[in-house]
């Protein structure tokens, strides 16, 4: 409750906000979808269909109406099958270990440990490192297969050098993505644990309640909405996952459906293609957020 | 109330935390002692941990090739610059939502955190040729357009969550005393908001710093910030361990600094409030 | 200066009324309290003539002028609020001369003007501090500074005492009377502790479900009681009702009779049964008796009584302080 006068204040004052995010959103949707619609292609000009463009914008000699080719081609290409089971493959598995192990290491890191605040800044650090950086990082000085770290370790223990980029990209992939996010879901899980009310910590102890079921039926209730928040945030960043693929040059066997878009457009000029994968990806992301905005909206509410 | 830990347990449970820490630590330490050697001994085998020759001759190098402190430059400016002109808008609209809010005030919250579900690439080809057309590729001005945008939900959301914890009888103090909304933004609200608006710019610096897809996409040199720089070792230049980690350690050094001092509002700024 | 009415004021939120409509005319230095259980609209009604609420229909005139549709600064109120609403960034000192400040007051004038208020409120050797460095009573002290320094033509006080403990909450409140006196300023003071109301008002509003049930002085309330609600809520401890047969005796649907209006009488009294209870205050008792047909009545005894738990006991109550009630709650006279 408050007065009309300043009601009305508040909604200018929200306005600007709201129409700059509107049409961030909307105008690049629009295009995208409408480019979707054309053949369009930046290096393959076509000069009998030049008709159709409404002004000298956006190199007009180059397009005209494609209808569905474009989802057509983009959809079948065998390119897209694999980007799209990428896409799943590096969420899917970096959310398995980011949220288990970040668990774990929640856990741990709550216990009365000497020089806890240390051990903390040094687990939590890799988050805060640019992704190019930790591309770069992992693939020459620690995945290389002959002078990199690891492959050091595997070769004094005899069991011989792995080429992770060469034999094993995907994985290579969301190790590195994984090292970056695992930190994230420790961070936020400690600071929830944190929170903990201590008295019922005691209480459970004189109850004699056995570690294992005091964290089945204390701690990870009491986790369920940061953890509900974790997969969420995670998602949205995991679903866009560009800089590690694109420095370590996987994008040909682990590349993902923002990779793919990337090559169609800006590596293959092909705008028609790329906006009408873009426009699936938009599609994809929406279900995804669709299923997670409910399940959050459930856990935030209570 | 301490509990009465054993000490053999304190000790395994210390040991073993150390140790995970240590492993996920490695690569960054490993990255900033690498770029203290030479690049003879940086790609040594057996690897050489501590004793070897202590050099800055990668520092120099890599700022006199690459010119670090152009990619640096950009990538102040842009997350100050975006983080700037975000608060402008950013904050009349969180004190509208959390001083006047609306039957709908819930929804737009919800749908502001939605457009941060939009993939990138969505948007990426109309963006790029609006860029192109209006001579915006590769310019600051049109990467803090774009960073701004991305990065506006989170603060307006980050900066709701604080102002929501400011007593509405003080805005309605002002009031009486007389003051306009105009002096109840900047006399009352802002100072009392401070530490909280300070949180919000940091988290939005730090994002703001590594966000690499658009920065990839839209810049290729005058206004490329340090994603760019990096990436730009990426293929005849990465033989150069040395070189590459110094360059690394530049361009990650001051958002670690600025990310460990920002631990706790990170948590709330991403988690949207709902972890404290 | 500092008359305020009210006309037919109504405050409707969505498909919630709050206030139905409300009449009240405010004479100048008066102190009128606002008293009802918590929901029941007193403080909405103060925050609507503050300016803070709108008014859903209806008008509110502050020294003849109408100001319904004013915003607050342009009222001419000062509020002290429940949680004091100091703003926590600045001293003391700017806290009370935030006020003055906006209104543009000369530097030398603020200065000059705080100094006296300081002066009045014992606040002289706190003027640099922060609020978080003060006591709740010297917290509460420059909440008041800040209303008087400038001048208003009404104080508005929204349960201002609430936050306080018990002793200090006494201190107070002889303070703002004081102040009352000092500054013969009007004051509406808004409280859901009678005693507050029945002991600091020239006049009391009681409220209940948004309606005014009736307005009056303190002992105007204390002796006839409009209705149920106020012969209940008015007056410590309250008062007994007695419904049935009793009541019937004496033509109501209700009779109330308030625990010092009950004598205890030697042999046998109009009610007649056991001490379930003593309460011993030292000056006085209350006794919480069963009676046969009028069931548990709460009397006071004067003085130290003698008389034990589960001791029978004999009542007579003073006819002439007998309220007597309709089945709709409005008194019989």
């Amino acid at each position: 409750m408050a007065t009309q006068q300043s009601r009305t204040l508040g909604r200018i004052a929200v306005a600007p906000s709201v129409i700059a995010l509107f049409l961030w959103m909307i105008v690049p949707l629009a295009m995208t979808i409408w480019f979707s619609l054309l053949r369009y292609n930046l290096l393959d000009p076509n000069p009998f269909c030049s008709i159709l463009s409404p002004g000298q914008l956006f190199d007009e000699a180059n397009r005209c109406l494609a209808g569905t080719t474009n989802y057509y081609y983009f959809l079948t290409d065998p390119a897209f099958f694999k980007a799209m089971t990428n896409s799943l493959l590096i969420v899917g598995s970096v959310l398995l270990i980011s949220v288990v192990g970040g668990t774990l290491f929640a856990l741990l890191l709550d216990q009365a440990i000497i020089g806890r605040n240390i051990v903390r800044l040094m687990v939590i650090a890799p988050f805060f490192v640019m992704p190019t950086v930790a591309a770069l990082v992992w693939q020459n000085m620690l995945m290389d297969p002959i002078i990199g770290f690891i492959s050091w370790i595997t070769k004094s223990l005899g069991m011989g050098a792995v080429d992770w980029f060469t034999y094993y990209p995907k994985t290579a992939v969301v190790i590195i993505v994984a090292w970056q996010w695992l930190p994230f879901a420790t961070l936020i899980l400690l600071t929830a644990l944190q929170s903990f009310d201590e008295e019922q910590k005691e209480a459970a102890q004189m109850d004699g309640t056995p570690p294992l079921s005091f964290f089945w039926y204390m701690i990870l209730p009491h986790l369920a909405r940061p953890i509900t928040v974790v997969v969420l945030i995670e998602t949205i960043f995991l679903l866009n996952v560009f800089a590690e693929i694109y420095v370590t040059g996987t994008g040909g066997r682990a590349g993902n459906l923002p990779y793919l878009v990337y090559q169609y457009g800006l590596l293959a000029n092909d705008i028609g293609g790329a906006s009408a994968g873009g426009i699936v990806a938009v599609v994809l992301a929406n279900i995804v957020a669709f299923f997670l905005m409910r399940m959050i909206g459930k856990n935030l509410e209570g | 109330m301490a509990r009465a830990v054993s000490s053999r347990r304190k000790w395994t449970f210390t040991i073993l935390a150390w140790a995970l820490a240590f492993l996920i630590f490695f690569p960054i330490l490993w990255t900033i002692l690498t770029s203290f050697k030479t690049e003879g001994d940086a790609a040594a085998i057996p690897p050489k941990f501590l004793f070897f020759d202590w050099t800055f001759e990668n520092y120099g190098i890599v700022q006199e090739r690459s010119n670090y402190f152009k990619f640096a430059m950009n990538s102040v400016i842009l997350a100050l610059g975006s983080t700037f002109f975000a608060l402008i808008i950013a904050i009349p609209s969180a004190w509208g939502m959390a001083f006047s809010p609306g039957k709908r005030t819930k929804d737009l919250l919800m749908w502001m955190l939605s457009t941060k579900m939009m993939p990138p690439v969505g948007a990426l080809i109309p963006i790029y040729l609006i860029f192109r057309d209006f001579g915006l590729l590769d310019t600051r001005g049109g990467l803090i357009a774009v960073l701004m945008l991305l990065n506006l939900p989170i603060i307006i959301w980050m900066l709701y969550t604080y102002f929501k914890e400011i007593p509405a009888e003080i805005l309605e103090a002002s009031r009486m005393d007389g003051a306009s909304v105009w002096k109840e933004l900047v006399y009352v609200l802002t100072p009392m908001a401070i530490p909280g608006i300070a949180s919000t710019i940091l988290l939005n610096v730090i994002l703001a710093w590594n966000e690499a897809f658009w920065t990839l996409a839209l810049t290729t040199k005058d206004a490329a910030p340090l994603p760019q720089f990096i990436a730009s070792y990426s293929s005849p230049e990465g033989l150069f361990w040395a070189k590459l980690s110094a360059a690394s350690t530049m361009a990650i050094a001051p958002i670690l600094v600025l990310g460990w001092f920002a631990q706790k509002q990170l948590v709330r700024g991403l988690t949207f409030g709902a972890v404290k | 200066m500092g008359t305020i009415s009210l006309k037919n004021v109504r405050k409707v939120f969505g498909d919630h009324v709050i206030i139905p409509g409300a009449d009240l005319d405010i004479k100048n230095g008066e102190f009128v309290v606002f008293v009802g259980p918590s929901g029941c609209g007193k403080s909405t009604l103060l925050r609507m003539i503050a300016g803070l609420e709108d008014l859903t229909s209806g008008a509110i005139a502050i020294d003849g002028k109408d100001v319904s549709q004013a915003a607050p600064s342009e009222r001419g109120l000062a509020m002290v609020f429940q949680s004091y609403a100091l703003y926590p960034h600045m001293s003391v000192r700017n806290n009370i001369a935030f006020g003055l400040k906006m209104a543009g007051v000369p530097k030398a004038e603020i200065d000059s003007k705080v100094a006296k208020a300081a002066a009045t409120l014992n606040l002289t050797d706190y003027l640099d501090r922060k609020p978080r460095q003060l006591s709740g009573g010297q917290r509460q002290r420059v909440a008041i500074g800040r209303a008087i320094v400038r001048q208003p033509q009404a104080f508005l006080f929204d349960e201002p005492l609430s936050n306080l403990d018990a002793a200090l909450r006494v201190n107070m409140r002889v303070f703002i009377m004081q102040l009352h006196k000092d500054l013969s300023a009007t004051m509406i003071y808004v409280t859901h502790d009678q005693v507050e109301a029945m002991t600091m008002a020239d006049r009391i509003v009681v409220l209940n479900k948004g309606v005014i049930e009736q307005v009056g002085s303190p002992l105007e309330l204390y002796n006839n009681p409009d209705s149920l609600f106020v012969a209940g809520f008015i007056g410590s401890p309250k008062m007994n009702f007695v419904t049935g047969s009793e009541a019937a005796k004496q033509k109501a649907h209700t009779i109330g009779i308030r625990p010092e209006h009950i004598d205890i009488v030697e042999g046998k009294g109009t009610w007649n049964g056991k001490i379930a209870l003593a309460e011993h205050l030292g000056a006085d008792s209350f006794l919480h008796v069963d009676a046969d047909g009028a069931g548990r009545l709460v009397v006071r005894a004067p003085g130290e009584f003698r008389g034990k738990e589960g001791g029978a006991i004999a009542l007579k109550p003073d006819m002439s302080r007998l309220h007597r009630f309709d089945d709709m709650g409005g008194v019989i006279r």
